[in-house]
């Protein structure tokens, strides 16, 4: 109730020195506070915990203070070599989700900003055909067509490589559509002052726009990374070979080591390697806040 | 199209080509394929396969695993909608009204975007597991015995709550993004006629942010369906047994591990024709959003 009459209270009282505690405003910080809390709270403990040993873990459950085998857990996480053939590790997995982020990430921006510039920026006769071809797709989600793309694959032998990893995911028109709407809203006097000043339209496109695109592009660039590293069911399908395997997609291997060993299972080891794949995509998250919030908001409007 | 646009031909050709190419080999191929197969009857060991034509469907509409599976479904998708929504609503409301460490509180509230759905579902096995759960022993002082991946209901509980959990971000910043997109003078007109801060919400904003709750019902049933494979798989753990799943699962289930081809391309058409329908409703949304801004 105060907090309603508080921007009138200041315009038409003067300041008083010591300001009344506001309870609403509390009340709001620690909604606020709980929400944070609920977030925050279940990554911290898992990497709290993931600092103990097993047995510990196994006996006491869940940690919120650190223990003393964090080198320990991170260093086998990364380095022991695990699976049915021994021959991948954590650092191997990492490797394998960068390039799926970056490949997924970069494929997408280039293939889908091409099409997105020939679709806005020429006179074609079948560019309203194209433009339907290409947005049909965004009807029918990966997990959906999952089997006969896998099957599709299969056939052309591009199972266990890093093309058949990335480039079916890109097989759908999100940053094609974001492109063009951002395309459009650039001002028609661009493209007649550089057709006066002589520019072609590789010239306008490389010289102009795509400069002028840059922050759209960062945007992107930073949902796609993280769409393309957090791929689960496609390369589950899709790498039976382990040495092809990505970090999210050893979460199943290592939930499997939890749950079928007789032993303690590994829970230090496998806490670790969540955490591992936790990290690279909420670093770009909160490193480039701004742009990723602009580009998820107005990217899917 | 632009007015102004250049009249080359080969090259917006060459431009559209790899993505065409894309589609073409990765989308339309697979997706006719599992139409046309969804008509066929499979041979179990490879050797050919006889055209069966409906039947593959009506066997789905008389398995009752298979509507006991899209009966839950429906349920999950309308919990994991309510709750997400209404959490991060509720978040929205409050961040968009502090000023102090209003940038703090929207950051700490926003990054668990990042994490993958299956890292969220083995984040679920370990607070919901019996030995290393504090989840579970808080449910125990409450006297529920609760089981996870033994008991339906309590392996469904363990999936709404870690699907809510990775889906409230999303939800809060297009909420937060839709609150400060009201204009101020609007909040303040609404301030002199009605002093209640309760009624003002759902009388004045709430409206307001309907076009954004629209879009967002959307997006939420797609990733109930659709997105939260990771988690549900996880959480499984490869043993479906007696246990809850989703449509999506139970198409993945069938293809790969029952070599069900037909029945399981029957499902998928089933569920293209699903999105198709949220796809319509989503267009229509956004018309309606342009006339509203």
């Amino acid at each position: 109730m105060t907090e309603i009459s508080q921007p009138l209270e200041k315009a038409t009282t003067p300041k008083a020195r010591r300001k009344p505690i506001k309870w609403s405003v509390v009340g709001d910080h620690t909604v606020l506070i709980l929400g944070a809390i609920l977030m925050v709270l279940p990554v911290f403990m898992v990497f709290a915990t993931s600092s103990h040993d097993k047995i510990e873990i196994a006996r006491n459950g869940m940690q919120f203070g650190f223990g003393d085998q964090l080198a320990v857990n991170y260093g086998k996480a990364m380095f022991e070599k695990g699976g049915f053939t021994d021959t991948v590790d954590g650092s191997l997995m990492l490797m394998n989700s960068l390039i799926l982020g970056f490949g997924f990430a970069i494929g997408k921006i280039i293939i889908s900003m091409m099409a997105a510039y020939a679709i806005v920026y020429f006179r074609l006769r079948f560019a309203t055909l194209a433009f339907w071809v290409i947005f049909t797709t965004l009807l029918l989600p990966l997990e959906v067509r999952i089997l006969p793309s896998y099957e599709a694959i299969q056939r052309l032998g591009m199972a266990n490589t890093y093309s058949g990893l990335i480039i079916p995911l890109i097989a759908s028109a999100t940053g094609t559509f974001f492109f063009r709407q951002f395309f459009r809203s650039v001002p028609e006097e661009l493209v007649e002052a550089a057709r006066i000043d002589g520019a072609g339209p590789v010239k306008f496109f490389i010289d102009i726009l795509v400069p002028l695109s840059r922050t759209m592009i960062a945007a992107i660039f930073i949902i796609m990374f993280v769409f393309g590293w957090n791929q689960y069911l496609w390369p589950t399908m899709i790498t039976t070979e382990e040495s092809m395997f990505t970090l999210v997609r050893g979460i199943k291997q290592i939930t499997q080591g939890v749950i079928d060993s007789n032993d303690i299972p590994e829970f230090g080891q496998a806490l670790a390697l969540s955490i591992i794949a936790i990290i690279p995509p909420v670093l770009i998250v909160l490193f480039f806040q701004n742009w990723f919030v602009k580009g998820l908001t107005e990217s899917d409007k | 199209m632009k007015r102004a646009g250049f009249t080359t031909i080969w090259l917006p050709v060459a431009l559209l080509l790899p993505q065409l190419m894309i589609i073409a080999i990765f989308f339309y191929w697979p997706a006719g394929w599992a139409v046309q197969s969804s008509f066929y009857l499979q041979d179990p060991f490879g050797f050919g396969s006889t055209f069966v034509g409906l039947e593959n469907y009506t066997d789905l509409g008389s398995n009752s695993e298979y509507l006991r599976i899209a009966w839950f479904t429906v349920i999950y998708t309308c919990l994991v909608t309510f709750f997400s929504l209404a959490i991060a609503l509720l978040l929205a409301v409050k961040a968009d009204k502090v000023i102090r460490s209003a940038r703090t509180y929207r950051t700490l509230l926003m990054w668990v975007y990042a994490i993958a759905p299956p890292v969220a579902g083995f984040m679920g096995i370990m607070f919901f597991d019996q030995r290393t759960g504090p989840i579970t022993d808080a449910f125990q002082v409450f006297g529920w015995d609760y089981k996870l991946g033994v008991n339906y209901t309590d392996t469904a509980t363990a999936m709404v709550i870690a699907a809510v959990w990775k889906q409230i971000p999303v939800n809060f910043i297009f909420f937060l993004s839709g609150l400060q997109s009201i204009p101020r003078s609007v909040n303040e007109a609404a301030i002199i006629d009605n002093r209640s801060s309760t009624s003002r919400f759902w009388q004045v904003t709430f409206p307001l942010l309907a076009p954004t709750t629209f879009f967002l019902l959307i997006i939420n049933i797609t990733y109930a369906l659709f997105d939260t494979f990771g988690i549900i798989d996880t959480l499984l753990k490869g043993e479906p047994g007696n246990n809850p799943m989703t449509l999506v699962y139970k198409v993945y289930l069938d293809g790969f591990r029952g070599n069900d081809l037909g029945g399981s391309s029957a499902q998928s058409v089933i569920l293209m024709v699903l999105v198709l329908i949220l796809t319509v409703f989503q267009f229509r949304l956004i018309e309606r959003r342009i006339h509203y801004t």
